[in-house]
């Protein structure tokens, strides 16, 4: 499944790297501890928090997550979407909290087909 | 695979700075990269590195990274002059934390940046003097243990 595939489901929101919308992604993370989804998250995750600072950038970048979606209507600041852009990585916001927006992902992700 | 050639680099960094938080271990990783190291080597060096430099950012006025890429390993030096830690014990137990609000409220300090070191070495050593500084390395074996 791929990110757009996502966007598209969910009627979610792209803030950057509309061009890296085609990656595909192998699973998912949710987390707001960024040593947390240092730790555990794995490549090619989608990840979803619900912090909105410039460091998720750096977790996401290190970790090659194919992308970050900020939950709960969050705007990420406006250094978050210049370093986002200058490291491929594409932010998406949702205005659902995380439980459901991961319950609504995990379900697309497992049973859609 | 990687080549006979010597690979070593010192970064400094500047304590509070979190804007730059994770560019030493960036910079390392595509170094790491560029050299041949396996995926798989990169992405532990990736977490060592990330949690150190955050460690000094939050905890130390300043301190260097350096590494050195030897034939069957990678190694991480972290060097600080800080607060430093009064039980390092404790320090490595995963939950404790003694960071304040304005860094957890970044989602760092959750006292799991030793544990999660620790856990992507296979060499792990750290000593500290209360309110001068604190020393950390960490060695990763190339081809496992």
């Amino acid at each position: 499944m791929t990110l757009d595939a996502i966007i598209k489901e969910l009627g979610l929101k792209c803030k950057c790297c509309w061009e890296k919308l085609g990656n595909e992604i192998n699973g998912g993370y949710a987390g707001d501890l960024l040593s947390d989804v240092m730790g555990n998250s794995k490549k090619g995750d989608v990840w979803v928090t619900r912090q909105v600072h410039l460091n998720i950038v750096a977790v996401a970048s290190l970790k090659e997550h194919a992308g970050i979606i900020i939950v709960q209507g969050a705007s990420p600041d406006k250094d978050t979407l210049e370093k986002a852009q200058k490291e491929g990585i594409p932010i998406i916001v949702s205005d659902l909290p995380e439980f459901e927006l991961v319950g609504k992902i995990y379900h697309l992700m497992h049973h859609a087909q | 695979m990687p080549s006979e050639e010597y690979l070593e680099g010192i970064y400094q960094i500047q304590g509070r700075d979190f804007v730059d938080a994770g560019i030493v271990s960036s910079e390392m990783k595509k170094k790491l990269k560029e050299k041949g190291i396996p995926e798989s080597i990169i992405r532990k060096v990736a977490v060592v590195t990330f949690e150190a430099e955050v460690n000094i950012i939050s905890y130390a006025e300043q301190g260097t990274i350096r590494y050195y890429v030897e034939p069957n390993s990678v190694t991480i030096e972290a060097n600080d002059i800080g607060a430093g830690i009064e039980d390092l014990e404790l320090a490595q137990q995963e939950g404790y934390s003694t960071a304040d609000d304005s860094i957890r409220e970044m989602g760092f300090g959750a006292g799991m940046g030793l544990a999660n070191i620790k856990n992507h070495s296979d060499e792990f050593e750290i000593s500290s003097v209360p309110h001068e500084g604190t020393y950390l390395r960490s060695t990763i074996y190339l081809n496992g243990k």
